[in-house]
């Protein structure tokens, strides 16, 4: 319950107000975590917050965690240099379920800072590709100047087994892809629907027209899976600021199965 | 031996009056510090108890919908009150709590987090009443879950001693009836009482709930329960649940309120509605908690500190942009939800026992038996222009 102290060894800039952290902790450690989880990270005298774990499953000696800086705490993390240390409490929460959607078309669907928590996910894909169906990845941001890790989906972008689609909402000089909401790359993704999971993160309007032109394309709402975003103080279940509807985002989420939440996800201000 | 065979005729104890407060002294050579009610600015409070003259004898208390007034009661009895905006949790679940200490190492950028050495000490809970044990029993399910346990929570529960006080009156806003959570205490305590005044004679039958209870009643002047005794006991319990001053019907209340989350009664409360927080703040089963992180001026140690929230705050569904819950509607419907609904889906159980305490202590009189029973009296109907984005 109390956190332990990592040291960032990496600190690399993603755009304008996000930076991605590497941390390894400060006596031998191995912090085994599933895609989709997240840690509540605190920086000395100034706060804790969740942060999705956006590293590799694989490397579990080492925390990645990508950073949009809108807040006290958050802007206190993106100043972080190489060197200091914040306070880790986790894994927390559900994972993205990879196992179940082996055998299965995957489609996941971002949005901005979305990427952070299914980065994981996708890796967990790419080393166990020859599992799964068809791979898509869509992804949108804001502008190009939004766009987070931008090496890895070149890299990416460049495979014959996974299809990345990449949209901004408006685009600026020298973008030549594709502009508009990230539900347009909807229709153009590869795979078929009756054997589709999909997983989605992203602002609670961009998860609603994603579910929405999924149903339309023929996926059910059985078949996605979305992560939600709450208030969180404690993470375990105690202080109660996460609840959504009957559900705690902290220990019941934050990945649900859209099915399951949809009767509360409707209403307004739950 | 002898004792064994006396306690198969009703299997139940009396201590006279004058023998009470031989209680306190034996729960304190156990070590038990004894907390209980006691009057204070007008109202029946829970804190430390020296003596038995710390009780609120002779006292009862009037309830409605936003009124509470203390009385003269025409007997001395020490229990003849209801509950008062006080419960136990305030000892389980304190309303401040520092959570643990950092501390900087010099001039490395590393700090070490030193964690809050755990309480020890041992509550005698004294005049628990039925649906405040079950209000314990329901923080129970919340502060002990299988994968996380709060420990101070813990380490005080285990050792809490419980003397429960059986009512023999209800209050204007009770309702534990409805809730099946009174007003007798049925387990769960370590000894319960019932108060009896019949003429002159003034004692209470004891019921023995664990090995602990048998101790400490050893300790105390008692002698085995009469049938008529028991008899008097049960028929004063009985009154009480013939007086309840609030009803509440619980068939299909979870499926009721899932359906009507558009019901314009939220809108119609939410017009009386101050968001003051003060139902959280009295319900025994509201656990909602904030955290805040502060450091000394020289920025060498930090700590952090748990306090009570409530879910009727604007930041507390707050997310960067703004808050969730902006309307006092939303913040009504998701407390009253979740004390009738979703709690059921959380931890198997309702999250309201009956107490009354929103009722009585609501400064606009909101009665959450009233806006229930609104909504179920026009079970369907909702706000017209369906979803909105
Ligand atoms: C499960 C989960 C995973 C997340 N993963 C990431 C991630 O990988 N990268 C990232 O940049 N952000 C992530 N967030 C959002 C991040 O937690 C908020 O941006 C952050 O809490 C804002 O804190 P602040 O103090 O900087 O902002 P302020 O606006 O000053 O917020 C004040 C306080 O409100 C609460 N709060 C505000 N916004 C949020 C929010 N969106 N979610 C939860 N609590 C909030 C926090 O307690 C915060 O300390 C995640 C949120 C959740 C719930
Ligand atoms: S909701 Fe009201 S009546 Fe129910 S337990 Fe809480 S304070 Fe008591
Ligand atoms: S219901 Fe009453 S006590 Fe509760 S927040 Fe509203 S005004 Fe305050
Ligand atoms: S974050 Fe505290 S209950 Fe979920």
């Amino acid at each position: 319950m109390v956190p332990r102290p990592w040291r960032v060894v990496r600190v690399r800039r993603e755009t304008h107000d996000t930076k991605t952290l590497e941390l390894e902790p400060t006596e031998p450690l191995s912090f085994p975590f599933q895609p989709g989880q997240f840690n509540m990270l605190y920086v000395f005298g100034i706060g804790e917050v969740p942060i999705s774990i956006s590293g590799d499953p694989q490397e579990p000696h080492r925390l990645v965690h990508t950073v949009r800086a809108v807040g006290a705490v958050t802007r206190a993390l993106c100043s972080l240099k190489r060197g200091d240390v914040v306070g880790v409490r986790g894994p927390f929460g559900s994972a993205w379920p990879v196992e179940e959607a082996e055998g299965h078309d995957v489609v996941i669907v971002a949005g901005g800072i979305g990427l952070a928590p299914l980065r994981p996910a996708l890796h967990h894909v790419l080393a166990n590709r020859g599992k799964y169906g068809n791979v898509v990845l869509l992804y949108g941001a804001r502008t190009p100047r939004d766009l987070l890790y931008r090496k890895e989906l070149e890299r990416w972008r460049g495979r014959f087994d996974l299809q990345v689609e990449v949209t901004v909402d408006s685009a600026g000089e020298g973008w030549y892809g594709h502009v508009g909401v990230v539900t347009t790359l909807i229709p153009r993704a590869d795979f078929d629907p009756a054997e589709t999971v999909a997983w989605v993160c992203g602002p609670e309007i961009m998860m609603r027209f994603t579910v929405q032109a999924l149903r339309e394309r023929g996926v059910s709402p059985e078949d996605v899976y979305i992560s939600m975003e709450r208030n969180m103080k404690c993470a375990v279940g105690f202080c109660g600021h996460c609840q959504f509807g009957p559900e705690f985002v902290c220990k019941d989420g934050p990945v649900f199965r859209f099915a399951e939440i949809e009767r509360f996800f409707r209403v307004r201000e739950v | 031996m002898r004792l064994d065979l006396d306690l198969r005729a009703t299997g139940q104890h009396v201590i006279d009056r004058g023998d009470f407060h031989v209680l306190f002294k034996a729960l304190r050579r156990r070590g038990y510090q004894v907390v209980g009610p006691r009057v204070r600015d007008g109202a029946i409070v829970y804190d430390a108890l020296d003596s038995v003259d710390d009780l609120p004898q002779g006292w009862t208390d009037e309830q409605d919908a936003g009124h509470y007034r203390l009385k003269r009661r025409e007997d001395p009895a020490l229990f003849g009150y209801v509950v008062g905006p006080h419960s136990w949790k305030k000892f389980l679940f304190p309303p401040h709590l520092r959570l643990w200490r950092a501390r900087r190492n010099g001039d490395d950028p590393g700090f070490e987090v030193q964690p809050e050495p755990l309480p020890d000490t041992k509550y005698a809970f004294l005049g628990v009443r039925s649906c405040e044990l079950h209000a314990l029993f329901v923080q129970d399910r919340v502060f002990l879950g299988e994968k996380h346990a709060d420990p101070v929570y813990k380490a005080l529960r285990e050792r809490a001693f419980l003397v429960a006080v059986n009512c023999t009156q209800a209050g204007g806003t009770c309702f534990c009836v409805s809730m099946r959570t009174g007003p007798k205490a049925q387990g769960g305590f370590d000894l319960a009482l019932t108060e009896v005044l019949d003429g002159e004679r003034h004692y209470f039958v004891v019921e023995v709930g664990s090995e602990r209870g048998r101790e400490v009643l050893q300790d105390v002047p008692h002698r085995e329960a009469s049938p008529q005794e028991v008899a008097q006991a049960e028929e004063r319990v009985k009154q009480a649940e013939g007086q309840m001053g609030r009803t509440l019907d619980t068939r299909g209340i979870k499926e009721l309120l899932y359906r009507n989350l558009e019901h314009p009664r939220w809108d119609e409360v939410a017009q009386r509605c101050l968001s003051c927080a003060n139902c959280t703040m009295v319900c025994p089963t509201c656990f909602c908690s904030t955290v805040e992180d502060v450091t000394d001026l020289k920025g060498e140690t930090a700590e952090r500190v748990r306090r009570w929230d409530s879910c009727f705050s604007l930041e507390f569904s707050y997310l960067h942009g703004g808050s969730l819950r902006r309307s006092v509607k939303s913040r009504y419907r998701q407390w009253m939800t979740h004390k009738l609904a979703t709690w059921i889906d959380q931890f198997g159980t309702s999250g309201c026992v009956g107490c009354g305490r929103c009722i009585t202590w609501c400064p606009v009189g909101i009665d959450i038996t009233e806006e229930l029973r609104a909504i179920r009296e026009s079970d369907g109907l909702t706000r017209g222009g369906g979803e909105e984005a």
